[in-house]
Formats: structure tokens, C-alpha cells, sequence
């Protein structure tokens, strides 16, 4: 009778845990919370892509692809549950999808080999692989995001900004405050008046900030927002008649569910993004066809095209892409963390690349190196038709100033190593 | 005039109208904590479940909509109607009478004669629940809410003050958002309407009997679940109207639950069984935090508004516990 019970528990943990054959990844989402808006779209691109590849392709290199979904709810607390309780199940990455997370996955994800992705977020000087070893933000981060709004009020004012008087209202939180080091640099540079307006979290109340931009009149205002702080200053911004064409806002600030509350007065706003917008692309064809046909779509399958399932869509196509180059450095299809790592380091994203993938002028082209884990830092600037209801890329992408940017990742990051004992170097 | 003037003064009568706003939801808590002695932390997720409620009627949105298309694998999101705005604030004012009869019902019934703490507890409960219902019954999407109320500074207002700059070029006006001022109009309806029903009524009579001694009420055969049920009711009536002005503002989301935040100083200052203390604490917590953040705010970096809030309501709970017009906190040893 004993021995039954042990085989009959045997039986059930090897039922129960994933097998070890498949790819693991890991989406940390948040469906709940104040900020399920914005984590439910993102979740099921990630999920939908996966699907996808399960469905299309076998997985990736033959190997299926279990994705392991933990609901974070946008709290670090939660976020550092999440990933202890799913690294036991093989994860090969991490995407955070929370710079508060993300700092306190930076140190345990190093320490247990487990790479992590903040793409778009987290620790700006994490570009810099040979500090953070475990750590990757490509294809751009928040400083790249202040630096190519800045080029682009260049571009529109023929050259030169000099005395242009930009405001920067911003979420009064680590995340918000990212840009005031590059701006101020980029002052400096460009000789534009730098003026600086925090918001307090959760930021439904902005009106001082909103007074204060209609008395002093700034030529742009560019934005640091999340969540219900963007739908407000949007509304504020149309009710002060500020030119929307001038209100830049960082890409987690740029999202249909940021515009849409305002109705058409919303229209011209403007956004800083790091992959195109809408579905028109091959790859959406084939998810139509083998995920939400099928009845497999993530969530209720109403989020294909909008920005944040596009991020999500991206987010998984580069891990799946990271996955592939692993496997092929490896000689194995059956990848462990370390080998994404070296996966991740070594991923080359190429036009002719994401064409092939379904996704051409999807996301920008660069490479990661251990010396560059944050790419070229390539943006463009999205602006939403209120009319169509869409959002429009209206430049190219353009790639951040790294004269001014590279210094200061260097800076940040040695600092870092200082205080963590880290030895700077590549493997 | 100087200008800096102008701006204070400018910057003084939206703290005025923000002061209103903050007063609308610290209404919610006072008229539940006032006849039951309970600290409403769901408060303002009633106010984000009303707007849910009242977006989804308007809208014709199939309510559990994911749930049913999950479980039947049918395609079905909206009735394909939309409602006018009055009817369904009317239908939503019917559902949140069905909540407060729940919550009283299934809840408050089983816990009466608990400690405070308990009851507090439950509200935290009440809370988590209410916001994955509402997230299961509408969705967890950011929806727009246009129930006809006007937005954007008034145009009438910024022009007829402009003299007051006197050519000043740097005056362009007073800027008074229209939605605060109509929030405004509203809420002196509101409270208006308030004490009219508590003082002239047999309900609002039973009502504040209920508030200040159940035992007594009892004895006089008012019953306590009516009166509770009802208490519920009205506060969810302003909550409905707290979530319309709020999600006016930033769109019915989530967000909408946090604020409660703002109610907190209010309450502490305004005192927590005071209804003109929920409306005087409000204004001068609109006030206070603007001016400071407009006088003292670019001295430090800014963003003291929440600060200053909270830390004058510290200043109260030492030297006023029971707030500017909460009851004298009496006991005998």
C-alpha cells in the first residue's frame, strides 16, 4: 500500500510539473488591478505569439513552448513572488514588464543565471552587459526615449531648439524621473529651458501642474506617465488648449487607452515608440488563422493591433529570436537560462530578418553585444488620428544621441559596480 | 494688480472646485460611518463600481460578457443598443440599491455587534470583491464616459477676466474648468438634498436616530436593516455621482477605486460624522494643497500636493482628533 501511494505520488508530480523538454518562458502580466488596462493587451501578444509559433511552427527549433503566466497585479512584492515561485520551472527569461520588479530582479536573476528583459523599462544602465551580465533593455530605454523626443523637436524646428522652452511632466517615481538627467544634459547641448513638473502618484489630480504649464506657456511638453496619470494630463492638455501637435509623451504613456477617454480632442497627440503600430503586417495573418480562429487567442482575443499587444507581440518574438541564435550556439534544441543568456547576447535583429518573420519595418534593426545589451537605441514618434481612431508613426526611426547617452550609461553603471562588488568584464 | 496675484487667486478658486471633488467622495464615507459607525474602505470602489455600472448600461455592454462567451463559446459583447445617460443613471442608482441591500443583507447583518476593527475588515473584503465583480460584470478596459457634462476651461469666464490683468500680457484669464464648476453646482445640490432628507423626512429622521443610538431606535420600532440598507443606498448614490465626475475626468478605469485617497485627509480634517465637515474639509484641503504647491511647491522640486494633505490632517488628529466638526471624542475613566 505504501509503495503504491509514493508511485501514485511520483506519478502525480511528473503529471504536474512541465515537461522538461519544452522552452519555458515566463510572462509576469497583470490582468488585474488599476492597471489591467494596459498589462491585459501586452499579456496577450506575448501569450498569442507563443501560441502562434506552438501552433505554426512546433515551437521553436522542435521544441513546443510552455508559457508560464504569473499575475503580478503591477506590485513588487507580488512581481519577486512571481518570479521565485516560476524560476523552479525552467524559465529561460523574464520580462518583467515593471521597473519597480526589475530592480529587484536585477541582483536575483543575476545570482540564479536567469536573464531578464526590460524592454523599454527598468535600469537604463543595464545597456552596459559588462556590469549587468544578466540583464538586457534593447532595442531601446528611457533615456534613448528622451533623447529621440529631443531629435525630433529638432527636426521640426529645422535644426534648432535653442530658447525653446520645453516642460517635462513626469510620474514623481523612479520610473518618472529617468529622463531629467538626459533632458538636462541635452539642455545643455541644445540650449533649450528645461522645467520640471512631478506629478504625484496615482496622478488624477494634476491641476497645479496643468495652471502652471498654461502660465508659463512652454513650446512642448514631453510626458513620463503611466496608467491613469496619462488619460488625466491628456484631458488637462485639451482642456488648457495646449497644442496636442507639442505633448510628447515616452512610449508607456502612448496607447489607445490613453487617448481615448479625451474623444477628438485627443487628436495629434503625439508618442515615442520602438516597434510600428496596427496589424498590417504578414504575421498577423497566420495568428488570425492559427490562434484566434482557433480558439486559442489569449484573453477575450479583442487586443490584436492595439500598441501594447504589438509591444507584447514584440517582446515574444525577440525571446523566441534570442531562443533560436541560443540553440544554434548551443548545437541544442533543449536550451537551459544560461544558453538564452548567451542567446540574448548575441541576437542580431535585421530587416530581412523580421521580414521573414511577417513583421517588416516591425522594429528597428540592431545587434546586442555584451558590451551593448540595450541595442542602438533606435525610436520614432507615433501620433493618434482621433477620426480613425488610430495611431500613425509619422517619422522614421532615429537613433538616440549616444555622444551625450554613452557617457552617462557608463557613469551609472560603473557606479553600480562600485557598490555591488561587480568586476566589470565579458565572459 | 500683480500678476502673481492673479495666479494665486486663479490657482485658489481651482483649489475651490478640487476641493468639491474630494469633498464628493469623503460624502460616501461620512453618511456610512455617521449611521453605522463603520469605516468604509470600499468607498471608493463603489464610486468605480457605480461608473462601471453606468458606462456599461449607457454603452448596451452585455454584463459577464467574457465569462458567458468563455463557458458557451458565443461571440456576444454588446446588445448592439445605446441607453440616454439619465435612464441609465436612473437604472444604475436600481443596481446599487441591489448592492447596498446585499452588502447588508450578507454581510453587515452577520457582524452586528462587532468590533469596529471587524467591521473595517469586512469593508477591506467588501473592497476585493467588489472590484474583481466589476472587473468579471464590464471588463477591465479604460471606457469614456459622456453623460453631456461640459469640459475645457470656460471660454466665457477666461475672456470677462482678462481686464483684470489690466494689459498684462502674461494674464490671459481666469481658467475655471467647466466640469468643476458644473461638479460644484452639483454637489451644493447634493448636500442640499442631504440635509433637507435627514432633517425633514421620516426616513432621514429614523436615519439619524439610527446614528445616534441603535439601541434606542430599536426600542422605537425603527428597523435597523432598513435604515442601513438605505444609508448603503444613498452612499452609493454618491458614489455614482463622485465616479461620474472623477471618470469624466480620466475615463471610467480602475484607478477610479484610488480616490479614496483623497478622501482620507478630508475625513480627518472635516471629522468623520460631519456632512458640512466632509464639504469644509474638502475645500480646505483643495485650497491648502494648491496654494502650498503654488507658493512653497518650486521652492522644494513640487509635487506636495499629497504631502501637504495628509500632513495637515496629522496636525488635526493631534490637536482636534474628532476633526473641525466631528463629535467631541468624550470618555470617562
Amino acid at each position: 500500500m505504501k509503495m503504491k501511494l509514493i508511485t501514485a505520488a511520483v506519478a502525480a508530480l511528473v503529471a504536474a510539473s512541465p515537461a522538461m523538454a519544452d522552452l519555458t518562458f515566463s510572462s509576469l502580466s497583470y490582468r488585474t488591478g488599476p492597471y489591467a488596462a494596459n498589462g491585459i493587451p501586452f499579456a496577450d501578444g506575448y501569450a498569442d505569439y507563443f501560441t502562434l509559433l506552438n501552433e505554426r511552427d512546433g515551437g521553436i527549433g522542435g521544441e513546443k513552448i510552455n508559457l508560464v503566466e504569473c499575475e503580478t497585479g503591477y506590485n513588487t512584492e507580488k512581481g519577486v513572488e512571481c518570479y521565485e515561485s516560476t524560476k523552479g520551472s525552467g524559465a529561460l527569461v523574464y520580462q518583467p514588464l515593471s521597473t519597480g520588479i526589475t530592480y529587484q530582479l536585477i541582483p536575483k536573476a543575476t545570482a540564479d543565471g536567469i536573464p531578464v528583459h526590460s524592454m523599454g523599462y527598468g535600469r537604463t544602465s543595464a545597456k552596459n552587459g559588462k556590469v549587468f551580465s544578466n540583464i538586457f533593455n534593447y532595442p531601446a530605454n528611457y533615456w534613448d526615449g528622451a533623447s529621440v523626443a529631443i531629435k525630433h523637436l529638432l527636426d521640426i524646428n529645422g535644426g534648432d531648439i535653442s530658447g525653446k522652452k520645453i516642460a517635462l511632466v513626469y510620474h514623481n517615481s523612479a520610473y518618472g524621473k529617468e529622463p531629467i538627467r538626459t533632458l538636462e544634459e541635452l539642455s545643455k547641448k541644445h540650449g533649450y529651458d528645461l522645467s520640471l513638473l512631478p506629478v504625484d502618484h496615482p496622478g488624477q489630480e494634476q491641476k497645479s501642474q496643468w495652471l502652471q504649464i498654461r502660465r508659463e506657456r512652454p513650446d512642448y511638453v514631453i510626458m513620463w506617465g503611466w496608467g491613469v496619470m496619462n488619460q488625466v494630463a491628456i484631458q488637462e492638455a485639451v482642456n488648457i488648449r495646449f497644442p496636442m501637435e507639442n505633448f510628447i509623451g515616452i512610449w508607456w504613456s502612448g496607447s489607445e487607452n490613453d487617448v481615448k477617454p479625451a474623444g477628438e480632442a485627443a487628436d495629434g497627440y503625439k508618442a515615442l515608440t520602438f516597434h510600428n503600430v496596427g496589424s498590417d503586417y504578414p504575421l498577423y495573418e497566420d495568428i488570425q488563422d492559427y490562434v484566434v480562429d482557433a480558439g486559442l487567442a489569449a484573453g477575450a482575443g479583442d487586443q490584436i493591433g492595439t500598441v501594447l499587444y504589438n509591444r507584447g507581440l514584440y517582446a515574444a518574438m525577440l525571446a523566441a529570436e534570442a531562443a533560436k541564435t541560443a540553440q544554434k550556439i548551443h548545437g541544442t534544441s533543449a536550451i537551459t537560462p544560461a544558453m538564452m543568456r548567451d542567446g540574448m547576447e548575441n541576437l542580431e535583429m535585421t530587416e530581412g530578418k523580421m521580414t521573414a518573420l511577417g513583421l517588416p519595418n516591425f522594429g528597428p534593426s540592431f545587434k546586442v553585444s555584451c558590451e551593448n545589451h540595450g541595442g542602438d537605441g533606435f525610436g520614432a514618434v507615433t501620433q493618434w488620428d482621433a477620426k480613425a481612431g488610430e495611431w500613425k508613426m509619422i517619422t522614421d526611426y532615429m537613433q538616440s544621441d549616444q555622444d551625450v547617452l554613452a557617457p552617462l550609461v557608463a557613469a551609472d553603471s560603473e557606479a553600480y559596480a562600485k557598490e555591488n562588488n561587480i568586476t566589470p568584464g565579458c565572459n | 494688480m500683480p500678476t502673481q496675484l492673479l495666479f494665486g487667486a486663479e490657482v485658489f478658486l481651482n483649489g475651490l472646485m478640487a476641493g468639491v471633488l474630494y469633498a464628493l467622495v469623503a460624502l460616501g464615507f461620512v453618511l456610512i460611518y455617521k449611521a453605522s459607525g463603520i469605516f468604509n474602505y470600499a468607498q471608493g470602489v463603489m464610486a468605480l463600481f457605480a461608473a462601471l455600472t453606468l458606462v456599461g448600461i449607457m454603452d448596451g455592454q452585455v454584463p459577464f460578457s467574457h465569462l458567458i462567451n468563455a463557458m458557451l463559446g458565443t461571440d456576444v459583447h454588446h446588445f448592439g443598443w445605446h441607453v440616454n445617460a439619465l435612464i441609465s443613471i436612473i437604472l444604475t442608482m436600481g443596481v446599487m440599491i441591489v448592492l447596498a441591500y446585499c452588502v447588508q443583507q450578507f454581510v453587515f447583518r452577520h457582524l452586528v455587534g462587532q468590533e469596529p476593527i471587524i467591521l473595517f475588515m469586512a469593508t477591506i473584503g467588501l473592497a476585493y470583491f467588489m472590484e474583481g465583480f466589476g472587473d468579471l460584470m464590464w471588463g477591465s478596459d479604460i471606457k469614456k464616459l459622456d453623460v453631456g457634462l461640459p469640459q475645457g476651461g470656460s471660454f466665457w469666464i477666461e475672456e470677462n477676466s482678462q481686464w483684470l490683468g489690466f494689459g498684462n500680457e502674461e494674464f490671459y484669464g481666469f481658467f475655471l474648468d467647466q466640469l468643476d464648476i458644473v461638479a460644484t453646482g452639483i454637489a451644493a445640490i447634493l448636500v442640499i438634498v442631504l440635509v433637507l432628507f435627514s432633517q425633514y423626512t421620516k426616513q432621514g429622521r429614523a436615519m439619524r436616530a439610527v446614528a445616534d443610538d441603535h439601541q434606542a431606535a430599536l426600542s422605537v420600532g425603527i428597523s435597523l436593516n432598513f435604515i442601513w440598507v438605505m444609508v448603503w443606498s444613498v452612499a452609493g448614490f454618491v458614489a455614482l455621482v463622485a465616479g461620474i465626475m472623477w471618470g469624466a475626468k480620466s475615463g471610467v478605469q480602475f484607478s477610479l477605486s484610488l480616490i479614496a485617497l483623497k478622501a482620507l485627509p478630508v475625513l480627518m480634517l472635516g471629522g468623520f460624522t460631519s456632512i458640512p465637515g466632509a464639504i469644509v474639509g474638502g475645500l480646505i484641503i483643495g485650497v491648502g494643497e494648491k496654494m502650498f504647491e503654488f507658493i512653497v511647491g518650486p521652492m522644494v522640486g513640487g509635487a506636495t500636493e499629497n504631502w501637504f494633505a495628509y500632513v495637515l490632517a496629522l496636525l488635526f488628529l493631534v490637536f482636534r482628533p474628532q476633526g473641525l466638526f466631528g463629535e467631541k471624542i468624550i470618555e470617562r475613566v
